[in-house]
């Protein structure tokens, strides 16, 4: 059974190979080889997971080791694979998620005439992906978190003759390389404490280590994490990446990749649960993060940039829930699986909003949708009601227990970090509901359009040739697209109480996790009430603002906070003049360290030695005279210092 | 005096005639030596004997032959152990033949093959009145500029007499370095001297200017010839002898028969310096150290190209062969009073040829101080006093003769209507407008700078290991610094080749015969070859590192 651990992988790689090296001959089943290929690790996936729970709960963890990747003395590299209830829970988000996405963009991609290489990109994010999960050390996992961001890159800047798209794959790109930076320096640290960075021994050997190296290597965990999975200070590039095709949106910017970092730290929790410290910086950018998203968020009139800000908040909550340690690892993993769900399911929406709007991403410009798109309103409608917490879907459930898990850190931080949580939740109410008022609900703005607003957001220029002046005619998306919204519909009603009903998400990640109630100051009952009147309010404020108000086509000044949040509450604006000028004042001070010191030096050493050339050469003046008397004077010379080396 | 008186006389003087032995030759040790000899004899009854027409032919048939011959000696004589376990000294205590000898007289002669080729080259030139020429002038003995110099060149004559004197500049080679006695070694330097100063004046074009190098060269090698036998009268006299082994045993203080005559100046000290100073000095002047150096430029610049290239690298290799064997073998003793001036004269000569070259605009005059800063190079080793010292000079002028030969073979390709363009303004752009030609040049300029995976490197590393490990680390720190200023000019013609405009009437390259493409073929394989596998040249160098005394 082991063996086919390697094959989940092996199916999206050939997958890529085939798509990306087989040239234009495979334009017309690209796609369906793409799907298939995903679908088939899937199912390999399906048949381990079975094989997994007919075992003990303790006995569920496969190894599959395939070679030595660098086999150096004192420095062991092996291509071994871990498929244990953690990284299986992945694999089942991954390549389920992921086939349904694949499925949905056979529809999406369906004029595009990249679609094939689409499709290449897309599994070979899938292998890439898988492989990050299922390594078993830290340096294998770091080729599959390479790998993903690869992917993101090449998937964000698909339509790369956009400059937009351009910018936000570099971007993306280069704000990743920050984190990833963090995590080569943790495998040092751990390498260099450790002599090894294989899960296994450094894992189980953690308490070993002082709690200054532990905290270090968590710290610089978290910087790999903030990267990847966006969280403050590294959360710029998320909502630039909405530049990327939609589905491409659906599936690593909000179902899986973007998690990462969150599977990084339950990962490495025992790492994590030594070194307090870091822990507490940990839930700091969480919470911070949670409220940072969920503000940006209220303010953007991009449907998938409200919904970017969306997914950096909700993975604020894993994050925060990852830092409270054993209290909170399973809840972490939990609303990471229904987010995945919910999120994607509300990204494929979008996508199938903005297919039928002639790929329109302005909200002012959307309104009573819901008469033209049934199955895209109740399917989006099932994810916003999920990611509110509505009661008895999956948020509700998933989000739940990460309130209750804040709460049970305990102390002053507990209560911080609660009403963090309690806040977001009642944000993120508005700020979803807001999105479906306005996308859904409320007056046709799209008909009779007046001429653009130069404030309105652009991003999708294609939009401007192609429906600048024709009024859309808004429609349901074909089969192929809204079958898999409504197979993550029924995930994002079900999911969350299928788990939680019995423990039984509790029971299945324990063994790797571990668990542990905490000592919560109130009652469950009483975080579930409280959550319940922020979900109210928030849902209530955004009635009252977008509901019983017609609103503007084009968005009104608004208040100072607004208008920050607009721009992302001034990330880019802060990074340009902190980062980017910074680093330019550095660069030119060094470039005229570099012309007047350096240069100087060389090039006065130069002009020495090329002065004291051209004397010297004088002395050649042809004269076999002057030679002569040359010589003569070496000989008296050499016979003097000869006879001087005796004398002495 | 009286009738019986002279009878006496008579017959006591000839009783000791019948004591005196016939010498002892061994004619198989020394065949390599005595084949070139004999050839070159026959290339002089070839020029007087075989028709006009034919005598180039003969005369390039005739010295490929006896040059490989020799070499096939040499390679028999090294199989046989001759460079190991069976050296020793041959031909009654004049020549040695030992690892050493056999390492240099075998580059020496692979030197003079690859040097044939580039003087038997007959296409660069443009034919005159239909004939064929080389890069020798029609008549040497004609006045540049008079009319028998075009009637010469109108009847189609070419100076063929240079192949036989190439052959007799290579017997003397060959001996040079292998001479166990004072007197070998000043005979084999006259040898070898004289047909180089010849030939030095027999450029076909820019002819005064080749005469006046012959004739510098000539004036001032022997000016230092002169030194030279002053130095070995005085060592004479110190040692009352000239055999390399007895000298050394005189200054060890391990004789003990003192020569009556010479009593009163056996073992004078200070006979001893002055004298190995002199001696030395001389060689100094054929490697052209610093500051002895001064012909190398003007000589270089003036002569044939052809037979420039030669000499930088066939005259290195023995000149050094000969300084080892005279400081390891004759003067081990002493090495405490030569060492500090001999570090004193690689240090200037490393600085002084790399400063200098910075500022040359004559592409030849650039090599000539660049083998100035080669020859300090080398010295460094020299001066290790250590087998690996030997070895690694010995491999350093394996290497260093080939780039040389290959380098000069280039410059004979780039010409113009005056004949070779050696200025290096005229060199602008050249890897535009001829690739090849500029890339083979550029790979002999960064073998010369001692860039990785070229033989210069290797040869440095060996050269400058061997100090160091001989504790001449301070000699290895300028050596590297001179490396450093030595690279700039290399790089500098590198980058003016490639990214320069080329000049508009700049020269053109001509497509040589066989013979030249080979001696530069030669040139860039063994510099790839000795940069990038040198470990056998090494060890091979490393074995033949072993003086016999």
């Amino acid at each position: 059974m082991e063996n086919l651990i390697a094959l989940l992988i092996a199916a999206p790689l050939l997958g890529a190979a085939v798509l990306l090296v087989g040239g234009r001959r495979l334009d017309a089943v690209g796609h369906w080889i793409g799907t298939l290929l995903s679908t088939t690790s899937f199912v390999f996936g399906v048949i381990l997971f079975a094989d997994l729970l007919g075992r003990n709960a303790d006995d569920r963890t496969l190894m599959q080791h395939l070679f030595t990747w660098v086999p150096v003395a004192g420095f062991q590299a092996d291509v071994t694979f871990r498929l244990d209830q953690l990284s299986m829970t992945f694999v089942l988000l991954i390549t389920g998620v992921g086939s349904l996405i694949h499925l949905y963009s056979v529809g999406y991609m369906e004029h595009d005439e990249r679609r094939r290489r689409f499709f290449g990109y897309l599994n070979l994010f899938l292998a890439a992906m898988l492989l990050l999960v299922l390594a078993d050390n830290y340096l294998l996992l770091y080729v599959g978190w390479e790998g993903v961001g690869l992917a993101s890159y090449l998937l964000i800047g698909f339509w790369q003759h956009k400059p937009s798209a351009a910018t936000a794959a570099k971007k993306a790109f280069i704000v990743n390389r920050v984190g990833d930076m963090g995590l080569s320096i943790a495998i040092m640290l751990m390498f260099t404490t450790f002599g090894t960075f294989a899960f296994g021994p450094v894992l189980s050997h953690a308490t070993d280590a002082s709690e200054g190296r532990l905290t270090a290597i968590g710290l610089m965990l978290l910087l790999a994490a903030c990267g990847k999975s966006a969280q403050v200070p590294l959360q710029s590039w998320l909502g630039d990446a909405m530049e990327g095709p939609t589905p491409v949106s659906a599936l690593i910017h909000a179902a899986t990749m973007v998690t990462a970092g969150v599977y990084l730290i339950v990962r490495s929790g025992a790492v994590f649960n030594a070194a307090p410290d870091a822990q507490l910086v940990v839930t700091v950018v969480g919470a911070v993060t949670l409220l940072f998203g969920a503000i940006v968020g209220c303010a953007k009139d991009d449907i998938k940039k409200a919904l970017a800000g969306s997914t950096m908040s909700q993975i604020g909550y894993m994050v925060l829930a990852a830092g409270l340690g054993p209290i909170g690892y399973v809840f972490a993993i939990m609303h990471l699986v229904t987010h995945g769900f919910f999120k994607a399911g509300l990204f494929l929406g979008a996508g199938s909003v903005m297919h039928g709007m002639n790929d329109e991403v302005d909200m002012r410009r959307y309104g009573g949708l819901r008469k033209y798109m049934p199955v895209t309103f109740v399917t989006f409608g099932l994810g916003y009601l999920a990611i509110i917490g509505f009661p008895g879907l999956s948020g509700f459930f998933s989000k739940d227990k990460i309130i209750e898990a804040a709460f049970a850190k305990g102390g002053t931080e507990g209560w911080i970090l609660g009403t963090c949580a309690l806040l977001g939740a009642a944000i993120t109410a508005f700020y979803m509901t807001r999105v479906m008022l306005m996308t859904f609900f409320g007056e046709e703005r799209w008909r009779n359009q007046p001429t653009r607003s130069p404030e309105a957001p652009s991003a999708e220029p294609a939009a401007e040739h192609r429906g600048e002046h024709a009024e859309p005619h808004p429609h349901e998306s074909p089969k192929v697209m809204t079958i898999p919204m409504i197979a993550l519909a029924i995930g994002s009603v079900f999911a969350g109480g299928f788990f939680s009903i019995g423990d039984r998400f509790l029971h299945w990640l324990e063994p790797i996790t571990g668990h542990s109630e905490g000592d919560s100051p109130l009652s469950a009952g009483a975080v579930t009430g409280a959550t319940m009147v922020c979900l109210v309010i928030g849902v209530g404020i955004a009635y009252l603002q977008y509901g019983r108000r017609p609103v503007p086509a084009v968005a009104p000044r608004g208040s100072l906070l607004t208008r920050a949040a607009r721009r992302d509450l001034l990330q880019d604006d802060f990074n340009h003049v902190v980062l980017v000028r910074g680093g330019e004042h550095l660069t030119r001070s060094l470039v005229y360290v570099d012309h007047t010191l350096v240069d100087g030096v060389v090039n006065g050493t130069a002009a020495g030695f090329g002065g004291l050339s051209g004397r010297l050469r004088r002395l050649q003046n042809g004269y076999a005279r002057s030679y002569a008397v040359s010589m003569f004077g070496g000989a008296a010379l050499l016979v003097a210092a000869t006879l001087l080396m005796r004398a002495v | 005096m009286s009738a019986a008186a002279v009878h006496s006389l008579w017959t006591t003087a000839a009783e000791p005639i019948s004591k005196i032995d016939a010498p002892k030759i061994e004619y198989g040790q020394l065949s390599p030596t005595l084949i070139v000899i004999g050839a070159a004899i026959v290339g002089v009854l070839v020029e007087a004997f075989v028709p006009r027409k034919s005598r180039y032919y003969a005369q390039v048939f005739v010295s490929a032959v006896a040059l490989c011959a020799a070499f096939a000696a040499v390679v028999a004589l090294a199989a046989g152990g001759y460079g190991t376990t069976k050296a020793h000294i041959a031909a009654m205590g004049a020549i040695a033949v030992d690892g050493p000898s056999l390492f240099l007289q075998g580059t020496i002669l692979l030197a003079g093959l690859v040097g044939l080729f580039t003087f038997a080259e007959r296409r660069l030139d443009p034919a005159a009145h239909g004939n064929r020429v080389d890069s020798f002038a029609a008549q040497a003995a004609s006045v540049p500029g008079s009319d028998s110099e075009q009637a010469a060149v109108k009847a189609g004559f070419t100076t063929t007499e240079v192949f036989p004197l190439l052959l007799f500049a290579i017997s003397g080679m060959l001996v040079f370095p292998s001479a166990n006695d004072l007197l070998t070694l000043f005979v084999a330097l006259e040898v070898f001297s004289l047909p180089l100063y010849l030939m030095c004046a027999l450029a076909r074009r820019k002819r005064l200017m080749s005469q006046e190098a012959a004739v510098k060269y000539f004036l001032l090698g022997a000016f230092a010839s002169a030194f030279t036998l002053f130095g070995i009268a005085m060592l004479y006299g110190y040692a009352g002898s000239v055999s390399y082994a007895t000298i050394a045993q005189v200054v060890d203080g391990t004789v003990t028969n003192v020569d009556p005559a010479l009593a009163n100046t056996m073992g004078n000290d200070a006979l001893l310096l002055i004298g190995a100073a002199m001696v030395v000095m001389g060689l100094l002047f054929k490697v052209g150290a610093v500051p002895f150096h001064m012909w190398t430029p003007d000589v270089y610049q003036g002569a044939p190209t052809p037979v420039t290239g030669f000499m930088a690298a066939a005259t290195k290799v023995a000149a050094f062969g000969a300084l080892l064997r005279l400081l390891y073998v004759v003067l081990p003793g002493m090495r405490w009073d030569w060492r500090p001036v001999m570090w004193g004269v690689a240090i200037i000569t490393m600085l002084g040829g790399a400063i200098v070259a910075i500022t040359q605009t004559d592409i030849k005059r650039l090599l000539a101080y660049s083998s100035i800063a080669h020859a300090g190079f080398i010295l460094a080793g020299v001066i290790a006093t250590s087998k690996d010292g030997v070895s690694s000079v010995l491999f350093y002028l394996a290497a260093y003769s080939f780039v040389t030969i290959g380098a000069f073979a280039v410059v004979t390709l780039v010409r113009d209507a005056g004949g070779e363009a050696t200025h290096l303004s005229k060199w602008a752009g050249l890897g535009r407008r001829s690739p090849l030609v500029a890339a083979v040049f550029a790979v002999f300029l960064l073998a010369f700078a001692g860039i990785p995976l070229t033989s210069g490197f290797a040869g440095k590393f060996a050269v400058f290991k061997a100090a160091a490990e001989g504790g001449a680390v301070p000699l290895v720190v300028i050596g590297v610094i001179s490396s450093a200023i030595a690279a700039f000019f290399y790089i500098r013609v590198i980058v003016l080749m490639f990214f320069s405009e080329p000049s508009p009437e700049g020269p053109t390259v001509a497509v040589p015969s066989p013979l030249t493409m080979a001696a530069i073929g030669l040139g860039v394989a063994v510099t790839l070859v000795l940069g990038v596998a040198p470990q056998y040249f090494l060890n091979l160098a490393s074995q033949a590192g072993v003086f016999v005394r």
